[in-house]
């Protein structure tokens, strides 16, 4: 039982990363209508780079998140301005394709540059432990968790508080009305893919103290990714980072029941299952 | 037995009802104008019809057998055709390979279809652009496309949703004469228009829609003096005003 | 045209009596590639259904294969057929799925991924397939069992699998099956009000391609003597499977085999020069850049692009 308990309250600690991840994606959907298949790559990046700045600047990743967001919105926003907006009007395969050309060069880049071994950042925090009652709570898994929870609520003002934000928002509403008012949309497009990436570069970063990640873990980031932004609803904010909580609470409470190497299994499998009975998710709006 | 018997049908999206109870009739070889105020619901009931929607209530007979709950496609290989309102050319074909499709739909052999293909794109008087991508073609031109190819499927029912929406007033004669010889040749149609000189110049009887519901039938002549015609498109105040 | 076409096929049926054996083992590698980029291109370049998934087939026909062989002594010649069955039921299922309940675009490609992945960890977990490890099977010369000394022969199944694939894509693309496929490509829903019954259409696309790919799966088994169940079914030779005609031209006839003479020697030279100390991941790097500049700049596909600049040369000549 106390098992059961652990896996609950790990599960909702680790969903404020996988809130904060699909936050990001569904921003850029819900935007620009663009699935961003290189989304878990990105995130592996965001790690990487924590890593590095950890091991060569002797940053803790509680710190750093901030610099490898920023990082990732300059990276975002590159890619949208270069390579997106390009194919603004070309059909969705064309848009699949380049994104999974983006994927392909982001992961096998790291692959190049960092082995395929699995790493984990080290950070003080990591090896302390709370205990909460019965259960027993990774002080960095805690910390990882109020942040997550904290960017996202500064995106949520970003997004319905600040003019710029409205504008995004009106603009993944209505594009045609966007423009038609004024907007510059394609800068806005470019913020919001800026922005989503920065939710994976500081989800990274975040969670880079507590998951052992290498390249390839970018695809199965990915998937969880996609889960979520699935069963939460395609451009629904809410959603996403209610479906980021009980999508961690799922895999951890399977993590208790199945074998490790099931996991994966077991989120494909879901992923498949949501695709099928979907259509608009829990909050969202039937698209695409 | 009328070709196409649509009775009690209804359907609504959500809070909104869309078509409510409407009775519809196509007698054999008759050309029927199915008119009204924007948000009537005339699409909706192409659609319903067509197969694209499937209704809350009602039933759909063509040729004395339930339509209802049948796929487009099958329904279009009953005998059944529709056009869309905004064209939907298959871009990267030429007109020719476009009506093609359609033609394939009675004709199985490809060489077959080609040459039925022919005739309908020369009838529709696209024979010069025969090898035209469909997405090079001017607006007027992709109609008479979207017409030719549902011709090809060998429809004994055609249904044209707003084919004059968009064209001036010299393709809009054209069209109304190509229309016209289509309904010669004995196919009946059954036909949505904005343009009040197409309709009345071409329908033999005219069903008007408010709101999900017929509320007018009868000759051309007859429904453009009904005052609930004028109050439905003018509103209350232009009932009196109108001749008597 | 076709004489050039019928020139091209005899010149390759007479090339192995000159090439050394490195250059046969390449041209095998082109005619296989080649051969499964066509089986893709059938359901993804005709049929429009983008799928990045389709190791999942080679990998349940090459298993199916080498299991028969290895527990029942049948012969692959036959146990290909099993394969390539079984390979088209998956298939069939995956089709299903996304196709009746509307699955398409990004929807759909995620499923089949997932369908792949689901294979690919399912396999190396059990362990009667041989778990992570895979199966090896024993060189025994035999021709019964699908093994030859000669690479010669190996040459021959692989052009002749890249002919049939090229023969079966050629015979749709004629027929109504074709028309319709490419009708269904441009605007489902108006083929609908044609009387195109869309989801059969694609459906038997996805079955022909399904089973053809399973049958490459029992050649790439017996040509490479191993299987493991991460290179079988894993993205990466999704990757390799669908490059080839994506580049060279999808929804051609063509543009497969032009995509794999283009692109599979350039992965064996990234493979000699960058791939010291085995780091492969050097031309997948290559490919997804590759996929950007294509999807940038020649979102026909190279096919297309040289048969215009052809048909203009020639233009211009008379």
């Amino acid at each position: 039982m106390t098992l059961v308990l652990q896996g609950i309250v790990s599960g909702l600690l680790f969903g404020g990363v996988y809130s904060l991840m699909a936050v990001g994606l569904t921003l850029i959907f819900g935007v620009m209508r663009v699935v961003n298949f290189a989304h878990g790559d990105m995130m592996v990046w965001g790690m990487y780079l924590a890593y590095v700045l950890a091991t060569r600047a002797g940053v803790d990743p509680y710190v750093s998140f901030l610099v490898c967001a920023g990082a990732l919105f300059a990276l975002g926003l590159a890619v949208q301005r270069g390579l997106v907006d390009r194919i603004v009007d070309a059909p969705h395969e064309m848009q699949i394709l380049l994104m999974l050309g983006v994927a392909l060069v982001l992961e096998n880049v790291a692959l190049l540059a960092f082995g395929p071994e699995p790493t984990r950042v080290r950070s003080p925090l990591a090896s302390a432990t709370l205990w909460l009652g019965p259960v027993f709570v990774d002080v960095a898994r805690l910390v990882t968790f109020l942040v997550a929870v904290a960017l996202t609520t500064a995106l949520w003002a970003f997004l319905f508080r600040t003019d710029l934000g409205r504008t995004i928002r009106a603009a993944a509403d209505n594009t045609y009305g966007a423009l038609v008012i004024g907007t510059d949309v394609r800068r806005v497009y470019a913020v919001a893919f800026g922005v989503g990436a920065a939710c994976v570069g500081a989800a990274g970063a975040l969670v880079s103290p507590i998951l052992p990640f290498q390249p390839p873990t970018g695809l199965s980031l990915s998937v969880a990714s996609f889960n979520i932004v699935i069963i939460g609803g395609m451009g629904s904010l809410l959603g996403a980072f209610v479906g980021g909580l009980l999508v961690s609470l799922a895999e951890s409470l399977g993590a208790v029941f199945l074998k490790p190497s099931l996991k994966e299994l077991f989120s494909f499998s879901l992923l498949i299952v949501i695709l099928v009975f979907r259509p608009a998710g829990l909050f969202g709006r039937r698209s695409a | 037995m009328s070709l196409l018997e649509a009775r009690g049908l209804s359907r609504s999206f959500g809070g909104l009802q869309a078509v409510a109870g409407l009775d519809l009739t196509v007698g054999r070889g008759e050309m029927l104008g199915l008119i009204g105020p924007n948000g009537a619901g005339k699409t909706t009931v192409f659609n319903l019809l067509a197969g694209f929607l499937v209704p809350d209530a009602g039933e759909i007979l063509l040729d004395g057998r339930s339509i209802v709950g049948l796929a487009p496609h099958a329904i279009c290989r009953l005998g059944l055709a529709r056009t869309f309102q905004i064209v939907r050319p298959f871009r990267r074909m030429t007109v020719l390979e476009n009506v093609r499709v359609g033609a394939l739909a009675r004709h199985p052999r490809a060489s077959e279809a080609l040459a039925r293909a022919r005739d309908v794109v020369a009838k529709v008087g696209l024979g010069p652009r025969e090898r035209v991508p469909a997405g090079a073609l001017t607006l007027a031109d992709r109609k008479r496309l979207e017409l030719a190819r549902a011709l090809a499927t060998g429809p004994a029912l055609l249904l044209l949703d707003e084919v004059m929406a968009g064209l001036n007033p010299t393709e809009i004669e054209t069209i109304i004469g190509l229309v016209r010889s289509i309904h010669e040749s004995g196919v009946s149609i059954l036909l949505i228009e904005h343009n009040m000189r197409a309709v009345m110049a071409l329908s033999q009887r005219i069903v008007v829609l408010s709101f999900g519901e017929r509320i007018a039938e009868g000759a051309p002549v007859d429904i453009a003096n009904h005052p609930k015609v004028v109050e439905a498109y003018l509103g209350e105040e232009y009932v009196r005003a109108a001749p008597a | 045209m076709r004489w050039a076409l019928a020139g091209g096929v005899v010149a390759l049926l007479a090339l192995p009596a000159v090439l050394s054996s490195y250059a046969l083992t390449l041209f095998i590698l082109i005619f296989f590639y080649g051969f499964l980029g066509q089986a893709w291109n059938i359901v993804g370049g005709y049929a429009g259904q983008l799928s990045a998934g389709h190791a999942a087939f080679v990998g349940v026909g090459g298993y199916t294969a080498t299991m028969l062989s290895i527990e029942l002594g049948l012969t692959p010649w036959v146990g290909m057929l099993v394969g390539g069955a079984l390979a088209a039921l998956l298939g069939a299922i995956i089709g299903y799925l996304g196709f009746r309940f509307g699955l398409r675009g990004f929807y759909f490609v995620l499923l089949t991924v997932a369908f792949a992945e689901i294979c690919r960890v399912a396999v190396s977990n059990i362990d009667a397939l041989g778990g992570p490890l895979g199966l090896y099977i024993t060189f025994t010369g035999d021709p019964r069992q699908f093994q030859f000394q000669d690479g010669r022969v190996y040459y021959y199944i692989a052009l002749a699998l890249m002919l049939v694939a090229t023969l079966t894509a050629w015979a749709i693309e004629r027929r109504r099956f074709g028309v319709y496929l490419a009708a269904i490509r441009e605007d489902e829903a108006a083929a609908e009000a044609l009387g195109v019954n869309a989801f059969k259409y694609k459906m038997l696309a996805m079955v022909v391609s399904s089973f053809l790919t399973g049958l490459g799966g029992t050649f790439y088994a017996f040509y490479l003597f191993s299987l493991q169940p991460n290179t079988l079914f894993g993205i990466p030779l999704s990757v390799e499977i669908i490059i080839r005609p994506i580049v060279g031209g999808a929804g051609t006839l063509l543009g497969p085999i032009l995509g794999s003479f283009i692109l599979t020697p350039l992965a064996e030279v990234s493979r000699l020069y960058l791939g010291q100390g085995g780091h492969h991941g050097a031309h997948l790097i290559a490919y997804g850049v590759l996929l950007i500049a294509v999807v940038l700049f020649l979102p026909e596909g190279a096919y297309p692009r040289l048969r215009r600049a052809l048909a203009r040369r020639a233009g211009e000549t008379r």
